[in-house]
């Protein structure tokens, strides 16, 4: 066994009996702590949970390898998924946490009809299980090269392991495991960034320093047959840049894994708070990860560029056995380096591997490489738990319970929502194993439809009192079938040939155009139809005041401060 | 953030088509939540001007400008917009308190927030 995958295992090992002991610290039965943790979690806390549900795989893993071959590009996941927090704090989290229910679905459920709550359930369950594939993917990458085994392998490991997990545990046990994951996983990216950064630049702080490199950077991707890092639109058209973001953005609002956090806090000021906590933390991980997808890649780089084949440096080797790196039959000396495997490059790199690779690219001692590979694997774990948590709570909550058995006990339901969640692992297994796309970009799949089907109805059934249920129904098939279709035509997955983008959109922005699409046809089927009845109105209203009225100096009440 | 248009206007222009006849006094009501709007539509304006103004459509021109190797646009598109975001929520969850604490809504029990 090397050093690296003895300090690998120590480090995952440890920081699992930590996850496990507060699992089983906070373990639940009754089925309010099971899904909300019986809204008693400090702000703070909140907002490191809803950080470590929110940063997966794909932004821990995936993120700073697309960057770096994305160059300037990259910011479309850099914006979009932190941008949609101004969304998520400024237009529903407060408001959510005021009608203070269970589930996404149950808002929407008791805002316009069952038959809403239906679609949102099903909507639900599969924008949750999209997004798990990407978390069993990334899992399966860093089991895979720690234990030597292929990728397949890989992620049946990670799928148990988070399987079992989840099925144990509930919300509660996942909010204060996912307090400890996201101190992990935010240790584990920072200290390999900030040692990185010193040793190239000699200032720790990357985000500040890795400006310094990008001249050199500049000059030796053109050198090696990529374009420029810091050029604009060279990865994707300017249009699609701008609705790749958005949609990303609204998604991140719209996504119910992240939304049902905010019915943790106390009060609506809390939510308020907790998203700027989220934020914040999330923040530290996001601005650090372009800085550490333009070192590495200026590591990597100046690591090979006219190196011959067999005197490579020794994690080409050590990645070439998980096949996410390959060098060009028949190569003697590297001259291009791509992540396309279509390019005929003469050293093809996956954009999955560059984070965790990144301390071995840059010569980092073993148990940085370890600590590296448990953050990886907290990230994957956290937000897989809590997506799976909402595949159950769908299930149970609002399919089972309100369509099968109405009479159903807490027992019968939390045993319908495991059930799901076992389901739903086996399955991720499959689609982990054959993904249809990169990490990242499955994940932005389930964003795309998050986009088109929740946002635009929750914010309407918010901001907008004559919204009715007809409407809020018709919005969220129409949107959902649209962006769905979309994606199906333009990518090879499910046996489909691909097709070319339309207009340059891609499938990952499609979701901003699902999304208008649907905000207008809920607009237009409402106002065709009756008005909701007064008692919604009245909810609705209800919901815009974070509580009762007490008398107030008079003065204060006219606005004048 | 044409999809967010909408629902201002919506919500936020036309009075309710029936009031609740439970709440006769709808004057504070409407002054709240028109100040509610206007703060939410002033802190988005921000949020689309530094994120889709400065870091999609205005990229390439601010790109001509270099500040500590940074070139500006690339600067906003991968560093300063997500500042901002975070600035932006904590503006807001503050003036929110205010605004509570003006028209008398604010919740009582107390929960560790920032400062």
């Amino acid at each position: 066994m090397s050093q690296i995958q003895l300090w690998t295992l120590i480090f995952i090992g440890a920081s699992f009996a930590v996850y496990l002991y507060i699992a089983w610290r906070s373990r639940v039965k009754e089925t309010a702590g099971f899904y909300v943790a019986g809204q008693g979690i400090p702000t703070i806390a909140n907002g490191a949970a809803v950080a470590a549900d929110w940063m997966s795989a794909a932004s821990f893993i995936s993120m700073a390898g697309l960057i770096a071959f994305l160059g300037s590009d990259g910011s479309i996941y850099l914006m979009g998924w932190t941008g949609g927090y101004v969304l998520l704090a400024l237009l529903i989290a407060p408001y959510l946490r005021k009608w203070g229910k269970f589930t996404v679905p149950e808002f929407v459920g008791d805002r316009y009809s069952e038959l809403v709550r239906t679609v949102a359930a099903v909507a639900a369950i599969i924008i949750s299980f999209t997004y798990v594939v990407g978390q069993m993917r990334g899992g399966g990458i860093v089991f895979s090269r720690f234990l030597g085994l292929d990728v397949t392998g890989g992620v049946i490991v990670a799928a148990v392991i988070i399987g079992l997990y989840a099925v144990l545990g509930g919300m509660k046990g996942i909010t204060w495991t996912q307090v400890a994951q996201y101190s992990v996983l935010i240790v584990a990216y920072l200290i390999p960034a900030v040692a990185v950064a010193q040793q190239m630049t000699g200032i720790p702080i990357p985000q500040v320093s890795f400006g310094q490199i990008l001249d050199e950077l500049n000059a030796i991707s053109l050198e090696l047959g990529m374009a420029q890092f810091t050029d604009a639109f060279a990865a994707r058209p300017q249009i699609d840049v701008f609705l790749v973001t958005m949609s990303l953005m609204i998604g991140t609002a719209g996504l119910p894994h992240v939304i049902v956090r905010f019915y943790t806090t106390k009060s609506v000021r809390g939510a308020r708070y907790s998203a700027f906590w989220a934020l914040l933390f999330i923040a530290l991980l996001y601005t650090t990860a372009p800085a550490v997808g333009a070192f590495t890649k200026l590591n990597l780089l100046q690591g090979v560029n006219g190196v011959s084949a067999d005197a490579l440096p020794a994690w080409v080797d050590n990645w070439a056995a998980t096949g996410l790196v390959t060098v060009g039959d028949g190569v003697t000396t590297i001259g291009s380096v791509s992540n396309n495997p279509a390019s005929g490059a003469d050293l093809i790199v996956n954009n999955d591997i560059l984070v965790l690779a990144s301390p071995e690219i840059a010569g980092l001692p073993a148990p940085i490489v370890g600590l590296v590979a448990a953050g990886g694997l907290a990230a994957a774990m956290s937000t897989a738990a809590g997506l799976l948590l909402v595949i159950s709570s769908s299930f149970s909550h609002d399919l089972y319970f309100r369509r099968v058995k109405r009479d159903s006990t807490d027992k019968q339901r939390l045993l319908a929502g495991r059930i799901a969640m076992g389901l739903a692992v086996l399955i991720s297994i499959y689609a982990g194993i054959n993904p249809p796309a990169f990490v990242a970009q499955v994940v932005a799949f389930a964003f795309g439809l998050a986009a088109a089907s929740f946002f635009p109805v929750i914010v309407l059934g918010i901001f907008w009192k004559r919204c009715n249920s007809a409407g809020a129904a018709a919005g969220m098939i129409t949107g959902m079938v649209f962006t769905a279709t979309y994606m199906i035509y333009t990518l090879p997955v499910f046996g489909t040939a691909a097709n070319p983008h339309i207009l340059d959109i891609s499938p990952e922005g499609i979701g901003t155009i699902g999304a208008i699409v649907n905000f207008i046809v809920t607009i237009v089927v409402s106002k065709m139809t009756a008005p909701p009845r007064d008692e919604i109105a009245e909810m609705v209203e209800n919901i815009r005041y974070p509580s009762e009225r007490r008398p107030v100096a008079a003065g204060n009440v006219t606005g004048t401060p | 953030m044409t999809e967010v248009t909408p629902d201002q206007t919506g919500g936020g222009g036309e009075p309710p088509p029936s009031p609740p006849p439970a709440s006769p006094d709808n004057g504070w009501r409407r002054e709240y939540w028109s100040r509610n709007l206007r703060l939410m539509v002033i802190l988005l304006a921000i949020w689309f001007i530094v994120s889709f103004g400065f870091g999609v459509l205005l990229v390439e021109p601010l790109n001509e400008i270099v500040i500590a190797g940074f070139p500006l646009g690339f600067w906003f598109a991968q560093q300063g917009s997500i500042y901002v975001f975070v600035v932006l929520i904590f503006v807001y969850a503050k003036m929110m308190d205010r605004l509570d604490r003006q028209f008398g809504v604010d919740e009582q029990e107390t929960e560790g927030a920032a400062s």
